[in-house]
């Protein structure tokens, strides 16, 4: 049979009863539209939280540890190989935190096809004093341009500017949690000593605020020469090598091979953030679950109408059997009867799904914590509605494939005999 | 037997519910090509169980069933369906049309169905058939506003579309007035004279099966004569 005809016939078909058409079909609208929004804009929140923390952190980060000799001399002695000794004679020696070699490893690592960028990294804990206000926290030299290109810096310094730590002397950018508790703003000049005893006045050129209060209250930023300079170090003295790859989910295999490469520890961005996964896989399998359940109500909806129409359309199935269409060619009509209804009002509920989406990503959502944050953040992924429809021409299917069925079963004999 | 469009070779029927019952009891005959035959009989004798059996429609039976020599008692549903599409035309009592479309498509659709003929080759068609049946004027009309006379010029009209190689009838008169069932017989007679249409139509009316070639008289599921 042309599969034009048995459109034709389910188009008119479905004319018959067009309201109760509409109501189905504004079933899988809906089922789809809530879909879409409630998908987009909770992964659009899942994105923002986990920027929020994943932005700041390495996919690699390089570092030196201080840990004790894993081989103690009686483990060289043959006679006491099968013993189990506990005589630890090697202390461990403090070498500092200092990366040796650290220009060349940067180099190499560089020079990796996987990697997008690296950037030096020297932490130092220190004290922020003005007046007799004395705040304990980490600064951290940076190379400014290369920061900002693994972590986007520039977005969270909310007052001043990232480069002036380059064109300034002796500058510094002070977390906003810091500037709040000592009173300070952009120009003032702050006393930042460090552990060592070491003590330099910083000016203060800009405020970084992340939205998260332990790190705004210690960090700060200041540029790796000024760093260096403050302890009396040489150029190349650096405590971090940061690294940003193209694939972030080599990170762990890369992080690795450094590590034994170079001999020093490597923390991979998946062991740093297995809790966050998490967090958002939750929040995922909850909005799809909604979307999917509104989708099988519609689906529901579908069924029962589609019922209907068969128990309506006895005569009019049994006239098509006794001209000669098969249960084959009723079971395509009523297949098709549903895929129409889906059809429809999934395509709908893609538009509508987006314009819910467009109008969420408007409403106005501005907290203190979340400076580059004007509104409600929205994901809008072509996959969400790929999803979306294809949910619901399967629904659909399903819902119409039992109702078919019956109708292909109807025995034209029994109707005919029945009037 | 190229002559011979339809044969029934002792056709046994059962019902089972509420008990076994024999609706059917060697029923063997042929239809000429050609013939206009009657079947007629006592409400209940199993006429109309004998034409949906012939119509291919019910094939819970025994026997055998030849349609212009080709078996159609092992055939599966599939083909079946096919060869009613193509080969067989059916009248009802009532006349079923479907009410959603309008009268031409009604005509039209077993032809839109087989596919052989274009669309516009099958209007054409269902229009001179309309025509010929003297209800072309309601061509464009809906089911439900034409007469019951009228609706079963069009069923006839609908049965002819595909030159089928027989036109079967249940009581296509039992619901008319004598007025409109003289007309339809009428019809069938033109049809069976003029387009050599072989014709096999159960009725009640007496007077009508006394007009037709030839009448099989049933008993209680047998055939008297
Ligand atoms: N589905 C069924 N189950 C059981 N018995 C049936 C069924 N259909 C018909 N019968 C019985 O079979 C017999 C024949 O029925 P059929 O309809 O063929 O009679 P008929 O000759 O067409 O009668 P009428 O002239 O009144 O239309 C009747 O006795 C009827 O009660
Ligand atoms: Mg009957």
């Amino acid at each position: 049979m042309p599969a034009s005809l048995s459109l034709k016939i389910a188009l008119s078909l479905l004319r018959a009863r067009l309201g109760q058409t509409v109501v189905a079909a504004a079933g899988v609208t809906f089922g789809i539209a809530m879909f879409i929004a409630l998908v987009s804009f909770m992964t659009g929140l899942n994105k923002l939280l986990d920027g929020l923390i994943l932005n700041r952190i390495p996919h690699i980060r390089l570092y030196q540890e201080i840990k004790p000799s894993p081989v103690q001399p009686v483990d060289l002695s043959k006679k006491y190989r099968r013993h189990q000794n506990f005589i630890r004679s090697i202390k461990p020696r403090d070498r500092g935190r200092e990366i040796r070699n650290s220009q060349l490893i940067m180099r190499a690592i560089q020079a990796d096809p996987q990697v997008v960028d690296v950037a030096p990294k020297l932490v130092t804990q220190v004290f922020y004093t003005t007046g007799t206000i004395e705040l304990g926290g980490v600064m951290d030299g940076i190379v400014p341009a290369a920061e900002e290109n693994l972590f986007r810096l520039s977005d969270y310094v909310i007052t001043g500017n990232l480069n002036d730590l380059t064109t300034v002397a002796n500058s510094i950018i002070i977390g906003k949690g810091i500037a709040d508790k000592m009173l300070v703003e952009p120009g003032d000049i702050i006393q930042v000593s460090t552990g060592m005893g070491q003590q330099a006045l910083l000016k203060v050129v800009g405020i970084v605020q992340f939205g998260i209060a332990e790190i705004d209250n210690i960090q700060s930023y200041t540029a790796l020469s000024t760093a260096q300079k403050i302890q009396g170090k040489p150029p190349a003295y650096i405590t971090d090598i940061q690294v940003k790859l193209k694939d972030i989910t080599q990170a762990p295999a890369i992080g690795l091979e450094y590590a034994k490469l170079f001999r020093l520890e490597a923390m991979d961005l998946q062991k740093a953030n297995t809790q966050f996964e998490t967090g958002s896989n939750i929040r995922s399998i909850i909005s799809y679950a909604v979307g999917v359940t509104l989708l099988i109500v519609a689906g529901f909806g579908i069924y029962n109408i589609l019922n209907m129409l068969i128990y309506e359309k006895m005569d009019a199935i049994a006239i098509l059997k006794a001209t000669g269409f098969s249960g084959r060619d009723v079971r395509f009509i009523f297949i098709s009867l549903s895929l129409i209804i889906g059809i429809a009002g999934g395509i709908l509920g893609l538009g509508l799904g987006y314009v819910l989406s467009v109008i969420i990503n408007h409403i106005p959502f501005q907290i203190e914590s979340l400076p580059t944050i004007q509104t409600y953040p929205v994901n809008f992924n072509p996959l969400y509605y790929f999803i979306g429809i294809s949910f619901a021409l399967i629904t659909t299917y399903i819902a119409g494939f039992f109702p078919a069925r019956k109708a292909s079963k109807v025995d034209p004999v029994v109707i005919i005999r029945g009037k | 037997m190229d002559n011979i469009v339809l044969e029934a070779v002792s056709i046994n029927k059962y019902f089972y519910d509420p008990v076994k019952f024999r609706v059917l009891s060697d029923i063997s005959f042929k239809i000429e090509h050609g013939e206009f035959v009657s079947v007629a009989g006592k409400s209940g004798c199993g006429k109309s169980t004998l034409l949906y059996i012939l119509s291919t429609m019910d094939t819970d039976y025994e026997g055998e069933l030849y349609l212009h020599g080709e078996a159609l008692h092992q055939k599966t549903a599939n083909d079946l369906a096919r060869i009613r599409n193509e080969k067989i035309g059916f009248v009802f009592q009532f006349h079923y049309l479907i009410e959603e479309f309008n009268v031409l498509k009604n005509v039209m659709l077993p032809g839109l169905k087989l596919a052989k003929h274009s669309r516009p080759e099958l209007e054409s068609r269902a229009l001179n058939h309309l025509k010929r049946l003297d209800v072309a004027d309601q061509a464009l009309k809906m089911p439900h506003q034409l007469s019951g006379g009228q609706k079963q010029r069009v069923a006839i009209a609908r049965a002819m579309i595909n030159d089928p190689l027989v036109i079967m009838g249940d009581e296509p008169t039992g619901n008319l007035d004598k007025k409109n069932s003289d007309l339809v017989f009428a019809i069938f007679r033109e049809l069976c004279q003029d387009k050599k249409q072989s014709l096999l139509i159960v009725t009640h009316d007496t007077d009508f099966a006394l007009r037709t070639n030839r009448t099989i008289q049933m008993e209680d599921g047998k055939i008297l004569s």
